[in-house]
């Protein structure tokens, strides 16, 4: 049944594929960005009581989104690298980390500035907001406990494991807003209901989101590529391809 | 499945499993603590089974929509006083500053203060709540009859367009 996942466990196969697919993603990453964006925040009409101020929902949305699928995308890796002890699944943890925490960190700044001019505040400590920012420590503790022994096969699994257990965050984010009572609004794009949000502001937003959830693919790539060389390098794929060059 | 690799599984899958009950449990244990604010009847009818009432002097803060025509502004001061309501009971905000830009009648509002008595709060913080709806004034116009104008400009251009 998963015979087709077997060769992707060969570091030298994911480095190539990796290659392969990086020039596309980035390419398509930049158009959809900058059709999305700047279709978002200069083309689409004003919002009826926010103004010009809702326009940063074109950045926030994105990454906030995209800031847990980065943590899904990593704990599946970290489960993989944990129970079959997959070396590519091991690295991958590592090469989504930072990426997932700067889209956290960019979904958490750009809250902020649109909370100051909508909410009057720059934070507040409702379950929405304190949820996301427990996020942004689960990938700074990952990419911290990776580091913190002095055996590096040790520090990976520890990583792996708080991966893992830190998918419990992701639901109570989701539902934050459903579950208690929040300054921050409830979702405006749900997959069973209609949305909430014009379609002439809606277009541009799922374009957006689909540019950073691209993005996110080209730069794990990119990493991923890194990680698999400094790891083998002592292998005789990664001599012969040096060699060669 | 090999034997080690089945037990590994069932290793990450019994501490998964744990801390998620151990989550779970302390999440529906301070499921009161975890609301940002009180609604107008979880203040005057108390919260949860046994109705715990917050106590005058405590610090807290209330969420609820502004009842319209309830907005009274002293003319020679930043002082305003409204009321704020979910279901049914109503509860009065005391408040010196400036109000956000959001802040009308019908919106809803967080403000965070010190309960006087049973239905009045003495804010020292209002903040602006708004919805999960974004459309273009033209939309909001036609759809609710909306016609937002903010508070900064509502003196100088008092029909200045549509939001």
């Amino acid at each position: 049944m998963f015979k087709w996942l077997h060769p992707l466990a060969k570091p030298e196969t994911v480095y190539q594929l990796c290659g392969r697919l990086y020039p596309w993603l980035l390419t398509a990453a930049l158009l959809l960005l900058l059709l999305g964006n700047i279709w978002g925040l200069a083309f689409t009409p004003p919002d009826y009581q926010q103004g010009d101020s809702y326009r940063i929902i074109h950045i926030h949305v994105p990454a906030a989104i995209m800031s847990m699928g980065a943590y899904s995308a990593m704990a599946i890796a970290a489960f993989v690298a944990l129970v079959w002890q997959v070396k590519v699944a091991q690295w991958s943890v590592l090469a989504i980390a930072p990426i997932g925490a700067v889209y956290t960190a960019i979904a958490l700044i750009t809250g902020m500035a649109w909370g100051k001019p909508m909410w009057g505040t720059w934070w507040v400590w409702d379950a929405r907001l304190t949820s996301e920012l427990i996020l942004l420590f689960l990938y700074l503790g990952v990419i911290a406990l990776s580091g913190a022994f002095s055996d590096r096969q040790t520090g990976a699994k520890v990583a792996s494991l708080l991966a893992v257990v830190g998918v419990i965050n992701l639901p109570v984010i989701h539902f934050s807003v459903e579950w208690w009572n929040t300054l921050h609004q409830g979702a405006s794009i749900t997959k069973f209901a209609k949305p909430s949000i014009d379609p002439s502001m809606l277009w541009p937003l799922l374009i957006s989101i689909l540019a950073f959830k691209v993005l996110m693919l080209a730069l794990i790539c990119l990493r991923l590529r890194t990680a698999i060389l400094v790891n083998e390098q002592h292998r005789p794929w990664v001599r012969a391809m040096a060699g060669d060059q | 499945m090999q034997p080690r690799r089945q037990k590994r599984l069932l290793a990450v899958l019994t501490v998964v499993g744990l801390l998620t009950g151990a989550v779970a449990a302390m999440l529906y244990a301070m499921q009161q603590n975890i609301d940002l604010f009180y609604t107008p009847s979880q203040l005057v009818n108390g919260l949860g089974e046994k109705q715990t009432k917050p106590q005058p002097g405590q610090r807290l803060r209330i969420g609820g929509m502004v009842v319209t025509g309830s907005v009274k502004r002293d003319p020679d001061s930043l002082k305003v006083s409204f009321d704020l309501v979910d279901t049914g009971p109503i509860v009065t905000v005391t408040y010196e500053g400036i109000l956000p830009d959001l802040f009308r009648e019908g919106q809803g509002i967080v403000a965070q203060g010190v309960l006087l008595d049973a239905t009045t709060v003495a804010a020292t913080e209002v903040l602006a709540k708004h919805d999960e709806e974004y459309m273009p004034p033209e939309v909001a116009e036609a759809l609710k009859g909306i016609k937002h104008v903010p508070p900064s400009r509502q003196v100088n251009q008092p029909d200045s367009g549509s939001y």
